[in-house]
């Protein structure tokens, strides 16, 4: 186990280098000069001389490489270029917001369609279960923009119920008064497609042998599903939950940008509207090593609720 | 597939007995019959052909080329909602009843239908005579100010500015100079406009059928073009990756692992942030070089599956290069897995433009397509205006519907072990 993990972690070191490699390429060499888009379209000659000398851009790119790496290694990324604020700092204050709303959204909604999941794989193939996935199939099929937007025009401008946006200070007002609705939509849009996707989860392990082996000794339905069933239907349940975990803190960028949460996710759509390189850079490359760490607590996460899977 | 049996036959000798001559059916021609007996498949199937044929006659200038048209007044609704209840002013009385389809309505000024309600008996004769504020002008609030105008002020007697706005507003100067300009546009062309449009017409009283029609054409081409140049790039990678193995695998399943790393749209915000040029191709060209990593990952299993088998072994003992044996030999065994990921990419990559495009990353101002449809709705639905949000909306689903449907039906043709594992 000790080794397997040293192993994978020394294996981590080309891929992490090369996410720095990509988004060096990206932003030093084919998005042209740092520097124009910096100075603003009226600049003259020194300026932009200037700027690249702050930036050191005027160096070779073996050099500035190195002075990305170092950047990503302090966590020190400079200033912000639209707004002067610490970049580091931007990311630190943008998490808190972010994670309010994802929490309770991860939760609420693996419970739900984990849930839904095992009643319509129970009744698989009868109506109920035909009609819940033509339901999924076509709520998938609608833009995540209309439901955002006639969510918010309903709830929050029509009725009234919900703030039409903002964004406090205080965390239970956040989550209470202002996260709830948000919280509601992005539930209406995830669940379909995890309902979908756990529901071939859970129909794998319900025509097994073990489950007709538990009827036949005696156990009851309920044991059936909720102990039998799920332990093991949950072995790719909780890997597939695991690796879309840092994708999920952008992936409510457009819940964050309609109801002005200032979480990461609306930091992203800032800043490329601003075309704000350092926010991007460094959201992008800690992104990518959070993706390639959980990829790891995946598998051992794996390795502990199924003593079967052999680590490698 | 269908050459080995019908040689064989041919080989017997015809004079000895008649054999049956039977071909037996290939892959495709098996996944066609497959096709054809899933009843929901080929529904989906004929939904997909026909917004096919629409984007290749809209392509082609046959149909909505004249979207650009500003046919009716602005926000014309749906003409099966008849023309708009004029907002009556405290004095007045509404001068155009509500009358559905084929009513014209003279344009003073190009105001909003209230406010030409109100103000058409004085300016009809004279297009430019009183010009509150011009339709086309891009102004989020300028009907509002233009009905709360012609509430307040006499009706023909609206001046195009007044002193206050003149001091306050810095840009008062720039707003005359456009209203010159929009005045001698008008005086040459007198046109009418319809109080209502078939589904209902935008801001500017365009209408709002053709731009869905010109839209789709956007997002359709976008996302089948993005999903074929990231099919081809994945399955060229794939193929190598596999084939190759050794050195070559290693350093194309790191390339893999440093882009499948980054959540998807991260990676498409960062390309899209770095690259300043916006257009069509710039976005196909965005979605393709980020989305092959699913697309390589299949592929190159394939490929080490097939690599060790007798046909592969058999191909190289008669001298068929590399290339050959992947593309000639081995290729026809794997295209199915390649066209079921085009067919999945295709949905994805609509659906990311839509949100690309929303964001104002997408396509260029000049372009219209859902998602720039869906941004210019956002706004509208708050003055009542749902049309063009139902119309990009309902286009959008019923294609994405169709086609997420006729995938499961390929998938399930093509490799009917899966047959109904939805989703994954």
């Amino acid at each position: 186990m000790g080794g397997y993990i040293v192993r994978r972690l020394w294996q981590m070191i080309p891929t992490m280098l090369g996410v720095v490699l990509l988004v060096f390429v990206l932003f030093n060499w084919v998005g042209g000069d740092p520097a124009y888009v910096l100075a603003g379209k009226i600049s003259s000659h020194e300026q932009i001389e200037n700027i690249r000398r702050q930036l050191g851009i005027d160096q070779p790119y073996y050099v500035q490489l190195g002075i990305f790496l170092k950047q990503i290694v302090t966590a020190n990324f400079g200033s912000s270029w639209s707004t002067n604020e610490k970049v580091s700092h931007i990311l630190l204050t943008r998490l808190g917001p972010s994670l309010t709303v994802l929490v309770p959204l991860l939760i609420l909604g693996t419970l739900i369609s984990i849930g839904l999941a095992l009643a319509v794989a129970y009744v698989r193939g009868s109506l109920t279960d035909r009609m819940v996935m033509i339901v999924c199939t076509v709520g998938l099929s609608i833009s995540i923009l209309v439901y955002i937007i006639v969510f918010q025009y309903v709830f929050a401008y029509k009725l009234g119920w919900f703030p039409v946006q903002g964004w406090g200070d205080s965390f239970w007002q956040n989550l209470v008064v202002y996260a709830s609705l948000p919280i509601l939509i992005a539930l209406a849009v995830s669940i379909a497609p995890d309902l979908r996707l756990y529901r071939t989860f859970v129909l794998d392990e319900i025509n097994q042998d073990y489950v007709r082996t538990a009827r036949a000794k005696g156990v009851s339905e309920n044991r059936v599903i909720w102990v039998h069933v799920l332990r093991n239907a949950s072995i790719p349940i909780i890997t597939y939950l695991m690796s879309g975990l840092p994708g999920l803190l952008l992936g409510s960028f457009l819940i964050e940008r309609f109801f002005s949460i200032p979480g990461i996710g609306r930091e992203v759509i800032l800043a490329v509207e601003r075309s704000d390189f350092p926010v991007i850079k460094a959201i992008t490359v800690y992104v990518a090593f959070a993706t390639i760490f959980t990829n790891l607590l995946a598998d051992l996460t794996y390795k502990a609720v199924d003593p079967r899977v052999q680590l490698k | 597939m269908a050459t080995p049996s019908a040689t064989l036959g041919a080989a017997v000798p015809r004079s000895a007995r008649v054999v049956p001559h039977t071909v037996s059916p290939g892959l495709w021609t098996l996944a066609w019959r497959r096709l054809k007996s899933d009843k929901v498949g080929m529904v989906s199937l004929v939904i997909v052909v026909l917004y096919l044929v629409m984007v290749i006659l809209s392509a082609l200038g046959l149909i909505a080329n004249d979207w650009q048209k500003e046919v009716g007044v602005n926000y014309a609704p749906p003409s099966f909602l008849g023309a708009e209840k004029v907002v009556a002013a405290p004095d007045e009385t509404p001068s155009v009843p509500a009358v559905p389809g084929g009513l014209t309505v003279p344009i003073g000024g190009g105001t909003t239908a209230g406010a030409a309600g109100g103000t058409s008996p004085a300016t009809s004769s004279g297009a430019p005579a009183a010009p509150a504020y011009q339709s086309t002008i891009v102004d989020p609030i300028g009907d509002v100010i233009a009905r709360l105008r012609a509430g307040k002020l006499p009706a023909g007697a609206l001046p195009p500015e007044t002193a206050e706005e003149k001091s306050v507003d810095p840009l008062a100067q720039v707003m005359s100079e456009i209203r010159a300009d929009q005045k001698v546009a008008k005086a040459e062309k007198h046109e009418t406009r319809l109080a209502t449009l078939p589904f209902g017409g935008d801001k500017w009283g365009r209408d709002v059928l053709k731009k869905t029609v010109k839209g789709s054409e956007t997002s359709i081409f976008v996302g089948i073009a993005a999903a074929t140049v990231a099919t081809l790039i994945g399955t060229l990678l794939g193929a190598i990756a596999g084939y190759y193995g050794r050195w070559v695998d290693d350093f194309l399943n790191w390339f893999y692992s440093v882009f499948s790393s980054m959540p998807g749209l991260l990676l498409i915000f960062a390309v899209a942030a770095v690259l300043q040029h916006k257009g069509v191709f710039t976005i196909v060209l965005i979605l393709g070089l980020t989305g092959w990593t699913g697309v390589f990952r299949l592929i190159r299993a394939e490929y080490l599956k097939h690599k060790a088998r007798e046909y592969v072994q058999a191909a190289d003992a008669i001298g068929a290069s590399n290339a050959r044996r992947m593309f000639i030999h081995i290729f026809p065994n794997v295209s199915h897995v390649a066209l079921v990921q085009l067919s999945i990419l295709v949905v994805a990559f609509i659906k990311a433009e839509v949100i690309l495009s929303f964001l104002g990353f997408g396509v260029p101002v000049d372009v219209v397509s859902w998602g720039s449809m869906l941004n210019e709705a956002q706004n509208e639905l708050i003055l009542g205006k749902w049309w063009q949000l139902v119309a990009a909306g309902t286009a959008m689903a019923i294609l994405v519907t169709a086609f997420s449907i006729f995938t499961d039906s390929l998938r399930d043709a093509l490799d009917p072990r899966l047959k109904g594992r939805a989703g994954a």
